[in-house]
């Protein structure tokens, strides 16, 4: 007969930890080497203007200070979201994760603006290395919320047609874990990038 | 049962986070960061790169062993990401110190 038990995440494997857990926090650690690299290149760059204009004149710090919250408040929700997926909720774990969605459209979307003001101020991806490195540092963040967003809205359709195979609590905290991680990237950036002057 | 995994047992059986202990992590972090913005009005002087260097370390930390539960989870999903993380600050520190980075 077949074994139609529910087990915990984890349970039957070696470590008796979920192998997807395990494998998630193993890529957040490579993500890490990623994120340095464009970190350390861009405050190799930062001072290298020559022709263009820094960033003194360009940062917009009320702006981003905003994006930050917004982005910070994004967290709060996903853990709320978490919360409400390991105890069974499925209308607040949906509610939850729209939201953190939304807040995390709201981020990108600062992103988007910011990025146009500076193109109107002459600050193009190739006018100097700092710009290059500026871009490519927060373009790639960007790219990680978007893939988030993305996610968390893939997650919501799956959740509202039943269609999640496995554990439930687990596949939102997997998402959960992926979008902390890239709130905590911006920590970084907010304070080297934008925050400590060069 | 290999110690390994009581140890896993172990550590999904702690008690999870209430909202409400989020609700407050959340706030501390955001008054932190009203802190932090706060030194692009205020002038702090030469405390102001180290201060914001605390404030961001305390809020990483804070999100990562709160928010992404490692307080409460194994220590083997600790060790994945820290190593990354120190392998990122070894190669990384290295990389800028041959440039010249930090005498600058």
């Amino acid at each position: 007969m077949a074994d139609t038990t529910i087990h915990a995440p984890g349970h039957g494997t070696t470590t008796g930890l979920s192998n997807n857990k395990l494998a998630m926090w193993m890529f957040l650690g490579s993500e890490c080497l990623l994120f340095g690299g464009l970190i350390s290149t861009y405050m190799l760059y930062r001072g290298r203007h020559e022709g263009g204009p820094g960033p003194a004149q360009v940062f917009d710090i009320p702006l981003t200070s905003v994006s930050s919250f917004v982005l910070l408040m994004s967290s709060l929700t996903m853990v709320l979201a978490v919360n409400a997926a390991k105890a069974k909720d499925d209308r607040n774990t949906k509610l939850w994760l729209t939201v953190t969605a939304l807040l995390g459209s709201l981020f990108v979307g600062g992103q988007v603006y910011e990025f146009t003001a500076f193109y109107k101020e002459g600050l193009g991806f190739t006018t100097s290395l700092f710009s290059s490195s500026f871009f490519t540092l927060t373009g790639f963040h960007g790219v990680h919320v978007s893939i988030g967003v993305m996610m968390l809205l893939a997650l919501v359709a799956i959740i509202s047609r039943g269609r999640i195979t496995g554990d439930k609590a687990e596949a939102v905290e997997m998402i959960g874990l992926y979008w902390h991680f890239v709130d905590v990237v911006w920590v970084v950036i907010f304070t080297l990038v934008y925050l400590i002057p060069a | 049962m290999s110690e390994h995994a009581e140890h896993a047992e172990h550590a999904e059986a702690h008690d999870h986070p209430t909202n409400s202990y989020f609700i407050w992590t959340a706030l501390v972090l955001a008054l932190f960061t009203a802190l932090e913005t706060s030194t692009y009005w205020i002038d702090f002087g030469s405390f102001a790169t180290p201060l914001l260097l605390i404030l961001m370390t305390i809020k990483f930390f804070v999100i990562l062993l709160v928010f992404m539960h490692l307080k409460y989870d194994s220590k083997l999903f600790g060790a994945m990401f820290y190593i990354g993380l120190g392998l990122a600050l070894g190669v990384y520190t290295a990389a800028l110190c041959t440039f010249q980075f930090f005498v600058k």
